[in-house]
């Protein structure tokens, strides 16, 4: 049985406004919903293997060798560079809260992304604009 | 005769006699934890009276395989079967079969339950319908029944994921759902519509190809055939999926449903295109709603209890105890519920019965420990015995067989190489959990279907993987993996 995801839920975030009701209505049945305790791990740093995850509800934080980067919530995702890399994640991603993702397989991301152009190119916006605030830092 | 289970007060108390209650109840009771299972139904297995709807399951139980019946390593062989000790009450499913099939019908699945109940001294109390849940002050769970309260310090659901479920598609509420299809000789000469394209959507749709005029499934989503092509589920899309792809009459269309509409003679749906952009309005003379189950949580969300999929399963923690309430715990195929880590997106087998009859053995294993302090006795290593064991168990260790990635061996280790059993673990309570030096063995697959064994080592606290190469014969007792594991352990 797929665990599907809640369309509503889907077409309220900004990585698949530009998509129609039936196109975010095919993203919720095909992928999967699963959700987090606080404090469990979902990304993990040096393991093969992982996926790509956009949070549904709650927050995470991206912690680099025990320290913590960064916040994400609603809307927004992790997982994308080893994903399409085929490398292991170089951060953990902790749940700071109860935390509910949409999981796209490692395998199905890049066909994913070639029937949803629009959903690539806001990915690739997001993608970049993180290079460009940690090129600012360094 | 005194009454099995009257109400009052266990330590733990069971919900539910399918194989997930079953066998939760015999593992428990081999730990000695005192436990009443209670059921709604009148005898085990009750799901396997009516569903599924076409007389046969999925999953197969070989009689003959190169496993010995009753030996441990031939659990891998028979899907179908309850777990035991003693190996006596092992491979009930297929001794019940009558070899026509690699897969039982319902009958045989019912009656291998039946025997284990009986035979492995699993006692339920029958006719007593769970109705309500409540936590007392000093945290106890009472659970309302119909045959009074049961007042408990851990409950297990062994619900099934039986609850005929349906989406919100306007106007879906005049369509009958999957469990309610009716002998295929009354489709007869009827274009037949299936809201679905999932497991039960082509079981109808390949019961019904000798039958309707037509068959017609629709759902947002495409079939994946490349998915189905490694799962034993293939069987039940391959003739309708072979019609549709030569234009046999059966269609299987990609839309997402907007409305359905009752006519004169039957159903008219209004649609859209999903993997094809545009309107799609179909007419047929009957319709049926393949749009899954749920899990019948009753009241739990009032203990806390999150669920995931639209309500539909309980959202779990890695060793199957609900999300928000703690020593709420399932069984059975709403052990789906803690996905694991999906490794390379591949799912675990917990909703079906040689997935979960192991989660339940290791879920009966934590209650024991965590609750009341009671621990298995398990094996010790001498230095040199730790990588031959990993080794047997990676190619034979049904566990790992049956539970890729989702499961492992472990074994703790001590000083100067020597080793103690740690038992079977959640692989994602492993690569998390803090503890001392210990390794987990396990087996993956990845979505081109490869298998291959996975070690992980936890040293000082921090826990590295190791993926071994696949062998066509899984011969991983073999000399060379033996010489890795052993590099491995010294490492």
């Amino acid at each position: 049985m797929g665990n599907g995801a809640d369309t509503e839920t889907l077409g309220r975030l900004a990585l698949f406004a530009d998509l129609s009701r039936p196109q975010v209505e095919a993203i919720a049945h095909t992928f999967e919903e699963e959700m987090f305790p606080e404090g469990q791990r979902v990304l993990r740093q040096g393991f093969s293997g992982s996926n790509l995850y956009v949070i549904l509800d709650g927050e995470a934080a991206v912690v680099i060798d025990g320290k913590e980067r960064t916040r994400l919530g609603r809307g927004e995702f992790f997982g994308e560079a080893s994903t399409l890399l085929g490398t292991a994640p170089t951060a953990d991603v902790v749940a700071t809260t109860a935390l509910r993702c949409l999981v796209v397989p490692a395998s199905e991301l890049e066909g994913f992304l070639m029937a949803y152009p629009a959903v690539a190119i806001r990915m690739l916006k997001e993608a970049v604009r993180r290079l460009a605030t940690t090129l600012q830092w360094l | 005769m005194a009454l099995t289970h009257p109400s009052g007060e266990y330590p733990v108390v069971v919900v539910g006699s399918g194989p997930g209650g079953l066998q939760v109840s015999y593992c428990l009771s081999r730990l000695g934890i005192e436990h009443a299972v209670l059921s709604a139904d009148d005898a085990p297995g009750g799901m396997f009276r009516s569903l599924p709807i076409f007389g046969r399951l999925l999953s197969w139980s070989k009689p003959d395989a190169p496993f010995e019946r009753g030996a441990r390593e031939y659990e891998w062989f028979d899907h179908n079967s309850l777990l035991a000790d003693d190996p006596e009450l092992r491979g009930l499913v297929p001794a019940e079969m009558n070899r026509d099939f690699a897969v039982p019908s319902r009958p045989e699945m019912e009656r291998g339950l039946a025997a284990f109940a009986e035979r492995a001294d699993v006692h339920v109390r029958y006719g007593c319908r769970w109705e309500t849940t409540r936590r007392d002050e000093d945290g106890s769970l009472v659970l309302g029944t119909s045959e009074g309260e049961y007042r408990c310090r851990a409950a297990v659901f062994a619900l099934g994921v039986t609850d005929p479920w349906k989406s919100d598609i306007p106007g879906v509420e005049d369509v009958p759902h999957y469990v309610e299809t009716l002998e295929p000789r009354a489709y007869e000469g009827r274009r037949v519509l299936v809201i679905g394209k999932r497991n039960s959507g082509f079981e109808i749709a390949d019961g019904l190809l000798p039958w309707a005029r037509q068959v017609v499934l629709v759902s947002p989503r495409p079939v994946q055939t490349s998915v189905i092509a490694l799962s034993s589920v293939r069987v039940r899309y391959m003739q309708p999926l072979e019609d549709a792809g030569l234009g046999g009459g059966t269609l299987a269309l990609d839309a997402a449903i907007e409305r359905v509409e009752r006519t004169a003679d039957g159903f008219r749906i209004h649609a859209h295109g999903t993997t094809r952009p545009g309107e799609v309005e179909l007419e047929a003379d009957a319709a049926l709603a393949a749009t899954g189950f749920a899990t019948p949580i009753r009241d739990l969300g009032n203990l806390g209890v999150q669920t995931v999929a639209q309500g539909r399963i309980p959202a779990l923690t890695p060793f199957w105890e609900a999300v928000g309430a703690p020593g709420v715990y399932f069984a059975g195929n709403a052990t789906q519920g803690a996905p694991g880590l999906r490794r390379h997106g591949v799912g675990a087998s917990s909703p079906a019965v040689h997935g979960f009859r192991y989660n339940a053995r290791v879920l009966a294993e934590a209650i024991a420990e965590r609750h009341f302090g009671v621990v298995p006795e398990r094996a010790t290593f001498a230095p040199g015995e730790v990588a031959r064991f990993l080794a047997h168990e990676l190619a034979h260790g049904p566990e790992l067989w049956a539970q890729k990635a989702y499961l492992a061996r472990v074994v703790a280790l001590e000083e100067g190489g020597a080793g103690r059993d740690a038992g079977v673990q959640p692989l994602s309570h492993f690569v998390d959990a803090a503890g001392p030096d210990a390794v987990a063995a396990t087996i993956e697959m990845n979505a081109a279907g490869s298998i291959y064994p996975v070690v992980y080592a936890r040293r000082g606290g921090a826990v590295t993987e190791h993926v071994l190469e696949p062998e066509p014969q899984h011969a991983y007792h073999g000399p060379g993996y033996l010489a890795e594991l052993e590099g491995l352990l010294r490492s």
